[in-house]
């Protein structure tokens, strides 16, 4: 790897999601130097993980592509993917920040041919697909992936597999002597943008996700509508592969709780919302949708994509929080509660049950300094002056647009504190 | 009363709510709860409920005062605490059915039938009188509870239990003559009665 420059008049980027990207790139745009760290082979987030998304239900493509080339444009911003902070230590304008990058085992020659993918045969969880789906041990992220570069899973390096990849590449690019590496870096202010991850739906015990096939998650629902998802853009029930007649979408689902994430993750009534979009361009009326909510958070613009599917005769809203889901006949559940309308206690069948699970924060522990306040949310709290600035997700559950305008914010007061250090530099 | 907006007034002053903060144990937190239903269909004994906890909660802050002092759902609460468990407000939803049921009977307004109140009142009877419960004494007046004639048939139902916790020195028939009790029943019936006027005058502050 060719060698890091960095001065403390470096924006460092923590996070290649959208919020990241945004965020180097207004940075780098302004002239600044940024160095942009993502943990995982590619860049993209969880955007590039969506089927599409709300509130203009246009393709991750879209907003995504953009980013992309702008950043192969900008010779400000140096990328690196595979990268994890373990420790930032100092002040505003002098940041001494440790990264470890792992070893990708393939290089810069690699043209993406795919050449070592069809040699290899061991298969592992794909990672992108939730686990929906396996994924071969050379392997490209996913087709939008960026860099277009592929990466041999360590598991496979030292077995046959491994040597066959290599074998395999007429480009000279897998490289199986690749090391892990330290780096420190010299930075001047950091952008936080590492994210969120789905809160772990199985922890919400009534609802029985580790129990029930037929119960899964808005992120898996996601999936299931990509082409090249695990299902081949196919709706379908995970117990029998058939298409579904009857959906149910639980709010909250574990959001706004004591038990579980206290936050409003602000994003998962829009994501159903949307989600009932998709089964009505795929199954029309063969299938019907019933919303559970506590009530329904679509604010400002957006409510009118609620009152669009509120006029949906195929969606039914119910106001009430699910008590709890049991087993029915044919791999169908049971949806008990209370309504709170009238107060009467139903026990509705559905074949296909989709929690609108929320956002947890990925901002880690241990790792920033203490100056950094973060809440109890685990999200990084607006501080102006302690030179670490959280973005997008990291700063609080927000959507794509959001995400976009709290990191443009976030970029200008890292540019602050650069420009203000090369002032004092002169 | 002639004007009949101040009809409506009085009908629903929210003063219910602040009555229940001040007297009803856990009281204060019934303006947290967020009407999502969790507890109420969490309920194991849900069917058998006229207002589920929920509604209670709603009804309270509606300011329905006779409806739910009256009511007999919180005397429905077997305390198994699935509603706490869940809810995502963390409403101490069990204290509040037993504190809601303590301040009806403390008014007089429980439903007179209601079959837990009663055992509830023989239960508190029996413990403060002497400061320990009296097993046997207990068990008799909870047999005769609902007349003689069904007393003796109770009594007759149970009599092998009554038998196992004898043998196993659970129960004492020498109870009957008294009972055992602790050293000073009199402070405890002193310390009891000032507990009682202390309410007493909480409770004045806000009584319809
Ligand atoms: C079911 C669902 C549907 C949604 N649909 C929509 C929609 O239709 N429209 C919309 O506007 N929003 C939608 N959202 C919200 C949207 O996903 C977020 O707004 C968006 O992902 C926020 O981007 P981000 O960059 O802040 O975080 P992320 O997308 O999570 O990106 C974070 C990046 O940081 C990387 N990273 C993580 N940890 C580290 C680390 N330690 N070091 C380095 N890098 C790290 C990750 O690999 C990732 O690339 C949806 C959310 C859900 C749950
Ligand atoms: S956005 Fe909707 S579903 Fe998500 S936590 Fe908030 S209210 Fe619940
Ligand atoms: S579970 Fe809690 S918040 Fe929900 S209705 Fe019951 S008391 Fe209210």
């Amino acid at each position: 790897m060719s060698e890091v420059i960095a001065t403390n008049q470096t924006i460092l980027v923590v996070g290649g999601g959208i919020s990241g990207l945004t965020a180097a790139l207004e940075a780098a745009e302004c002239g600044k130097q940024v160095i942009l760290l993502e943990k995982a082979p590619s860049v993209g987030g969880r955007v590039s993980q969506l089927y599409k998304y709300f509130p203009k239900l246009c393709f991750p493509t879209c907003g995504l592509e953009i980013q992309y080339r702008r950043l192969k444009a900008n010779k400000n911003v140096r990328l690196l993917t595979m990268a994890e902070v373990t420790g930032v230590t100092g002040e505003a304008g002098n940041f001494n920040v440790s990264v470890k990058v792992s070893p990708r085992y393939v290089n810069e020659n690699c043209t993406a041919c795919g050449e070592c993918e069809k040699a290899v045969s061991t298969e592992f969880d794909d990672e992108f697909n939730y686990g929906m789906k396996k994924r071969k041990g050379a392997y490209l992220t996913s087709a939008m992936a960026y860099p277009q570069r592929y990466v041999i899973d360590p598991r496979i390096v030292a077995g046959d597999d491994g040597a066959k990849a290599k074998e395999a590449c007429k480009y000279n690019a897998v490289d199986l002597e690749m090391q892990e590496q330290e780096l420190s870096l010299n930075v001047g202010a950091v952008v936080w943008a590492t994210g969120w991850k789905p809160y772990d739906a199985a922890k919400i015990q009534p609802y029985g996700y580790d129990r029930y096939d037929n119960v899964i998650s808005n992120v898996e629902f996601e999936r299931m509508l990509d082409p090249f998802g695990p299902t081949g853009g196919k709706i379908v029930r995970p117990s029998d592969g058939q298409a579904p007649k009857n959906i149910a979408f639980i709010q909250c689902a574990g959001s706004r709780d004591q038990n579980h994430l206290k936050h409003c993750s602000r994003i998962c009534c829009m994501a159903t919302l949307k989600q009932t979009t998709y089964i009505k361009e795929q199954l029309g009326d063969d299938c019907k949708s019933t919303v559970y909510y506590i009530d329904i958070r679509a604010i400002d613009r957006i409510d009118d994509f609620h009152r669009m599917v509120k006029a949906d005769p195929n969606v039914t809203f119910v106001k009430s929080k699910v008590a709890n889901i049991t087993g029915g006949a044919d791999d169908n559940v049971l949806l008990n509660g209370v309504d709170t309308e009238g107060y009467h206690r139903y026990r509705n069948e559905h074949d296909l049950v989709v929690l609108a699970t929320g956002m947890e924060s990925t901002v880690p522990a241990g790792v920033l300094p203490t100056g950094v306040e973060i809440n109890e949310h685990n999200f990084i709290e607006l501080d102006s002056d302690s030179g670490i600035y959280g973005a997008g997700c990291s700063s609080d559950a927000l959507d794509v647009n959001r995400a976009a305008q709290n990191a443009t914010a976030a970029a200008l007061r890292a540019i602050q504190v650069v420009t203000r250090v090369a002032g004092q530099e002169g | 009363m002639s004007n009949p907006n101040q009809a409506m007034v009085e009908k629903y002053r929210s003063n219910f709510l602040k009555e229940v903060e001040a007297n009803v144990e856990e009281g204060h937190w019934v303006k947290m709860c967020m009407q999502c239903g969790v507890c109420s269909g969490s309920c194991p004994l849900g069917p058998h409920w006229e207002h589920p906890p929920q509604e209670i909660f709603m009804m309270i802050r509606a300011g329905k005062r006779e409806e739910v002092l009256g009511s007999s759902s919180m005397w429905m609460c077997t305390s198994c605490y699935n509603c706490i468990a869940r809810c995502p407000r963390g409403l101490p939803i069990t204290h509040i059915m037993h504190g809601l049921a303590t301040y009806a009977k403390r008014l007089g307004l429980q439903p007179k039938t209601q079959p837990t109140a009663k055992f509830s009142q023989l239960f508190w009877s029996n413990l403060t009188k002497t400061g320990r419960v009296n097993e046997l004494k207990l068990g008799l007046s909870l047999y005769f509870m609902n007349g003689f004639a069904n007393g003796i048939k109770t009594a007759l139902k149970m009599q092998d239990v009554g038998l196992g916790m004898y043998k196993t020195g659970r129960l004492n028939p020498l109870e009957i003559l008294g009972g055992h009790s602790i050293k000073d029943t009199g402070g405890l019936q002193k310390m009891l009665k000032k507990a009682f006027e202390i309410e007493e005058a909480k409770i004045a502050e806000y009584k319809g």
